[in-house]
């Protein structure tokens, strides 16, 4: 409602406020709040206006300017641009960033869905299994990396002494360019598992007890059941989180950057370790801008569908 | 309440034993796949560099020496980095609240001209991950504009974007979009300011939106990563995450770990302590966007 209306409003029944018998102190009134309001506002906006709503512009400057900080950028139209994509990193970067949401979403989208539906059925041990699913979450994500990468070594590592107890063969991991992504994969799926498990869980848990009833009346065995019962009750949130999913494994830095630098052989750069390289390592912030821009505009795209799928999950 | 598997079939002998199986291997399993790297890393830390780098690996240390943890402390200097880590999180803790309350409050109850505006651009901020405004957003902490001041190294860098947190506005709000309108309008008309409304009405009743607000804005920045790696470049101003994988290199691997258990240490401990508003905090915001 805007202030005139309110005013206005005010105004024609006047008598609800006993303070205001007439529109000249309504409206100084109005006025009044205002302010306060602002007051009330005014770090907020400082804040935001700071770090939210400048930066975003200031991307789009960057990425169009040649900068050394020291004299006013100098406009260079889609030269960041083209030295970008003329990296041979640049496409590397894309389809290990693409690879990295894919195989995310192979090896860790359906997991936590499964587990919540099995913790939903279980009676006993509930606490503790929801604890320990959400352990790792907590854990800092630089400790929960190093921790991986101290299991990831190649020789007395835990994971290829878990190999070698049941005489598989051991693996590079990190070392090789066709296990390095999968590994960062694995950290990153065993790190975030928790959050998507516990939502789901409760999703599952508002799930009306008589629609598996009739199902089951109506002979739908198990499978059935879960596939005409569970998917379509919680189908709004696993499109939720599908989409939070694949914009968050999309702007994945700390594994890349923590375990492999990128390596070997560029098998593991990703859009955002690229855009920190060019910045820090090379001293471009034209090109590191110009990547953040692309990577912007790809995840505005996720983003604008997961707002869509939101509000017609809170519509229902 | 009634779920997936019917009370009926859990009831035959053919359905218990397929119950009990199936709890056997979730609780193994999750133990393996989530209790086990952790015992892994705290028994390792206890190993000795050989014996760490014996094949096969022994399950239990040879000998249980805790002064790896005391060397750990020392040599990584892990005192300073974690009291660094609590002065973020504290005063991006205090920062957020008294600025994201504010601002909801104002928008929620006070509901100021072109305040729709506002909220519908704090809540756009929400569309776009700081990850890919990475580079501006430094560049605005290593020189403020129009004040030009640098506030790489302090603990401005860490507090001022935190509060810019465009979710908590929003959790905020709609709680307090919740509360009566007649019990602020009876405050009012007693004459109580905007503030005082605030603070002896408003926040009273919203204990359990601010407990979840709080936690979170805490376990965010104590976890970050990024953003501290590029604002905290000097050894001295370092938070736990970047201090310890910046020296991590050029420790012996056995005080590495220890170094791992310490920092792991505090967030856990919270989780342990405040579970039920973490958990709240979870499905807070994420069921109805």
């Amino acid at each position: 409602m805007t202030v005139t209306e309110e005013w206005v409003r005010r105004a024609q029944s006047g008598a609800t406020d006993p303070r205001s018998p007439d529109d000249h102190g309504a409206l100084r009134r109005a006025v009044g709040r205002n302010l306060t309001a602002y007051g009330f506002l005014c770090a907020a906006l400082i804040c935001f206006a700071l770090f939210s709503w400048y930066p975003m512009i200031r991307e789009i400057v960057l990425s169009f300017q040649q900068n050394n900080f020291v004299d006013p950028g100098e406009w260079v139209g889609f030269d960041n641009f083209r030295t970008v994509v003329a990296d041979p990193a640049f496409r590397s970067a894309w389809l290990n960033t693409a690879a990295f949401s894919g195989l995310a979403l192979v090896i860790g989208y359906a997991v936590p869905f499964v587990l919540a539906v099995v913790l939903n059925e279980l009676k006993h041990a509930k606490a503790y299994l929801r604890f320990v699913v959400y352990l790792p979450v907590m854990l800092p994500p630089a400790v929960a990396v190093l921790l991986f990468k101290w299991f990831y070594d190649p020789g007395a590592g835990l994971f290829n002494q878990a190999l070698d107890a049941v005489h598989l063969p051991a693996l590079s991991w990190l070392d090789s360019t066709s296990t390095a992504l999968v590994s960062l994969v694995i950290v990153s799926t065993w790190m975030n598992l928790g959050t998507g498990t516990l939502i789901y869980l409760a999703a599952l848990q508002s799930i009306p007890g008589d629609l598996y009833e009739s199902a089951e009346l109506d002979g739908a065995g198990l499978l059935k059941r879960v596939w005409h019962v569970t998917i379509p009750q919680t189908k709004l949130i696993l499109l939720v989180m599908l989409l939070l999913q694949v914009v968050a494994t999309m702007q994945v830095f700390i594994e890349p950057y923590l375990l492999t630098g990128g390596g070997p052989e560029n098998a593991t750069v990703t859009v955002a370790y690229l855009m920190y390289q060019y910045a820090f390592n090379f001293g471009d912030f034209g090109g590191g801008s110009a990547l953040g821009l692309m990577l912007m505009i790809v995840l505005l795209v996720f983003s604008t569908i997961y707002l869509r799928v939101s509000r017609e999950e809170a519509e229902r | 309440m009634r779920t997936l598997v019917s009370p009926l079939a859990l009831r035959t002998p053919h359905g218990r034993i397929i119950y009990w199986t199936i709890l056997t291997v979730t609780v193994v399993g999750f133990t393996g796949a989530f209790v086990f790297p952790f015992y892994w890393m705290v028994s390792g830390a206890l190993k000795s560099p050989d014996e760490l780098a014996q094949i096969p690996p022994s399950f239990f240390p040879k000998s249980v020496d805790f002064s790896v943890y005391k060397e750990a402390w020392d040599q990584l200097q892990l005192g300073v980095f974690l009291k660094n880590t609590a002065v973020y999180a504290g005063g991006a803790w205090l920062l957020t609240l008294a600025v994201d309350v504010s601002a909801a409050y104002a928008l929620s109850k006070l509901r100021p001209v072109l305040g729709k505006l506002v909220l519908g651009a704090m809540l756009a901020t929400l569309m776009i991950p700081p990850m890919v405004l990475l580079l501006p957003t430094y560049l605005v902490a290593k020189d403020l504009p129009i004040l030009h001041l640098d506030l790489l190294n302090t603990p401005w860098a860490i507090w001022l974007p935190a509060a810019a947190n465009g979710f908590f506005v929003f959790l905020l709000k709609r709680f307090f979009d919740s509360i009566p309108k007649e019990l602020l309008e009876a405050a009012e008309i007693d004459g109580a300011s905007p503030l005082r409304i605030l603070w002896s009405i408003v926040l009273p009743v919203s204990r359990p939106i601010i407990g979840v607000v709080s936690i979170l804005s805490v376990v965010t920045v104590w976890k970050d990563f990024v953003w501290p790696l590029l604002v905290l470049p000097e050894t001295d101003k370092m938070s736990i995450s970047v201090g310890i994988a910046s020296l991590s290199a050029q420790m012996p691997q056995n005080v590495l770990i220890a170094s791992l258990v310490i920092a792991s240490l505090p967030t856990i401990l919270v989780f342990f302590v405040f579970q039920r508003s973490i958990m709240a905090g979870l499905t807070a915001g994420s069921l109805k966007g």
